[in-house]
């Protein structure tokens, strides 16, 4: 790094203002530094993806790198973890129980809160600021605080071990945090569109479902991502209402092949890879609108 | 029977939503249907009531409802005063579990700011390319649930007898370099497992830090940059002194954020070691009161603390949330 001080010429220092404020240009050590980590938050993940395909006998008599320098490792290469993970091990019926409680949990509450939201950014009455602070109070609260009340609750209903147990707590968790990313959102459209509409006549019901939610869908993603995402890995949800059996989803699911380890490695790294897959894509193929999502300030408890 | 299944999920979702357009357009005719004061006034309400049921019957009920039972028996039929928090704190099994969880918020977020704004500003001088890249890997983890990090790490830290080759990674450069293979997460010496199981957590949780930091790092006006460059500021100066203070508010979101999700930490110390060797925290204690005790009492009381430990970050979150808003 130069720290030579000169008085930048007037061309420099526009082309420092407009285009490039960090003129600081990465070093050997900082490219090394940033390699190294790098490597080191991969390998563990690669660890998994390799030794998934490996044989029990492999995987327990050798570290799954030297599969990289011996080339003769790879026609030993199996598929037969992912069948038994998934035939053998129920995380088939896992994966599909994972989908029937995080695609409600995602999908049914965004309407919920668009309404809310609109009401708290475009309406006026009376306790609206107390009542949005509630909403925002809420985010840190953790949601261990109803899993105990709402066990004796579902256990009086029935309700324990079914998907509504679990989607529908997470509709109720994941509330406040969708109130708040949309109301953010909305307060930042333009107001004259939405007073013009006004004037022409538009219902608050036709403004909020002809202008307010189209333009609102980049929050809408956001939250659907972040809360896909987060019912998706949960685990202590999950076990408190559901538990393990027929309708667990991919997380207890992994949890019982760690119990299996007189199997080997190679049978929990394929689960552990089926339960990550999905999840891996979603934030790979929408990583733009959860970015958005964190950077509009998700904080959740 | 599978596709049974996934019909019946994404028949659900449908019929959730239709229900929910339903609810809303019978609240707005009911509303409209009243005389237009009336219709005005109560509208906004009608607007925020399904909301607003969702997080009163799954927050505040239940919020209210744990501290009542926090004061009741195992089976919350009768009252017992204090007596769950004071047999709680006396034991000191639960003490030692208090401590632990205490490591994990004094060491956990300020590790995972520190990393997460060493990487942003580092990726920051990339070419672009390069950055995203480099981005895209340590951000990664963060789509990779607790269970399945905290079963990828138990592999890296697994331990085979003396003798035989070593299939984890650690115990493999740990024998590498001459040691003798060590059973990494019963090593409680100096709380050697709980940082390793706190490792676990900084891999899924430094993507996090670091994007959040990196936009706002590069949110910082180039012309303060330039203008302390031009005073002759070393870039270490630079940064501490321009950069740092202008990010000030991010840095404290991230540390909030990171400390909320440390405080109730669960999954990763379930599937490493359950709390056995000396790494139980709070979240894991519950669980355990809850579901293998069935001792509902002794839960709630640690729902309670867990609570009163969250108050000051909600009454931050709700003034900085109203700073905010004076300036927007």
């Amino acid at each position: 790094m130069s720290t030579a001080v000169q008085a930048p010429s007037a061309r420099q220092r526009k082309k420092a203002a407009s285009f490039d404020p960090n003129p600081a240009k990465a070093g050997w050590l900082t490219k090394l530094v940033l390699l190294l980590l790098c490597v080191l938050w991969l390998t563990p993940t690669i660890g998994t993806f390799i030794t998934s395909f490996r044989t029990l006998d492999d995987s327990n008599t050798s570290g799954w790198w030297t599969v990289l320098w011996t080339p003769s490792a790879w026609s030993s290469m199996t598929l037969d973890n992912y069948t038994q993970a998934i035939n053998g091990s129920n995380m088939g019926n896992a994966l599909i129980n994972s989908f029937a409680i995080a695609l409600p949990a995602t999908f049914i509450p965004i309407l919920v809160a668009a309404f809310a939201a609109y009401a708290f950014t475009f309406m006026e009455f009376k306790g609206r600021d107390v009542l949005f602070l509630t909403i925002v109070a809420m985010l840190v609260v953790p949601n261990y605080v109803a899993l105990v009340p709402m066990l004796k609750i579902y256990g009086a209903l029935g309700m324990n071990g079914t998907f509504a147990a679990v989607w529908l707590a997470h509709i109720g968790f994941g509330m406040s945090l969708a109130i708040y990313i949309l109301r953010n959102y909305m307060a930042t459209l333009p107001k004259t569109v939405i007073e013009s509409a006004k004037i022409d006549g538009a219902s608050h019901f036709q403004t909020f479902y002809k202008l307010v939610l189209p333009m609102s869908v980049p929050a809408l993603a956001s939250f659907a991502i972040f809360q896909f995402l987060w019912v998706w890995n949960d685990l202590l949800v999950a076990l408190v209402f559901v538990g393990p059996g027929e309708n667990e989803p991919v997380t207890i699911g992994l949890t019982h092949l760690r119990g299996q380890l007189g199997q080997g490695w190679n049978l929990t790294m394929a689960g552990g890879f089926l339960s990550m897959i999905v999840p891996i894509i979603v934030f790979l193929a929408l990583q733009r609108y959860f970015v958005r999502g964190m950077t509009a300030g998700a904080v959740k408890g | 029977m599978l596709l049974e299944k996934f019909g019946v999920a994404v028949l659900t979702v449908l019929a959730g939503i239709g229900a929910a357009l339903l609810l809303f357009w019978l609240l707005n005719k009911l509303a409209e249907l009243m005389p237009s004061k009336w219709e005005e006034r109560i509208k906004p309400f009608f607007y925020i009531l399904p909301a607003y049921l969702a997080v009163i019957i799954y927050l505040i009920y239940p919020a209210i409802q744990t501290v009542v039972d926090s004061f009741r028996d195992s089976t919350s039929t009768t009252f017992v005063g204090f007596e769950n928090y004071s047999r709680l704190l006396a034991s000191s099994g639960f003490r030692s579990t208090l401590f632990n969880t205490l490591l994990w918020i004094l060491i956990v977020p300020a590790a995972t700011v520190i990393l997460g704004l060493a990487v942003a500003v580092l990726a920051d001088r990339l070419k672009p390319q390069s950055e995203k890249l480099a981005k895209t890997i340590i951000f990664m983890p963060m789509a990779i649930s607790m269970v399945g990090a905290a079963t990828i790490w138990r592999f890296v830290y697994a331990a085979m007898p003396e003798g035989q080759p070593q299939i984890g990674l650690l115990n493999a450069m740990w024998t590498g370099l001459g040691g003798s293979p060590v059973a990494w997460i019963q090593q409680n010496t100096l709380h050697l497992n709980s940082l390793l199981l706190m490792v676990v957590l900084l891999w899924s949780q430094v993507g996090f830090s670091m994007v959040l930091l990196s936009a706002a790092v590069k949110g910082v006006p180039g012309d303060t940059l330039e203008a302390a460059r031009i005073d002759g500021a070393t870039e270490r100066q630079i940064f501490f002194q321009v950069v740092v203070p202008q990010i000030k508010g991010t840095i404290i979101t991230v540390f909030i954020t990171v400390t909320i999700s440390v405080m109730k930490i669960f999954d990763i110390v379930y599937v490493l070691t359950n709390g056995n060797f000396n790494t139980n925290v709070v979240g894991n204690e519950f669980f355990n009161q809850l579901n293998t005790n069935f001792n509902n009492g002794a839960a709630s009381a640690i729902v309670v603390l867990l609570m009163l430990a969250v108050v000051p970050i909600m009454w931050y979150q709700v003034r900085h949330f109203k700073a905010e808003e004076a300036n927007g």
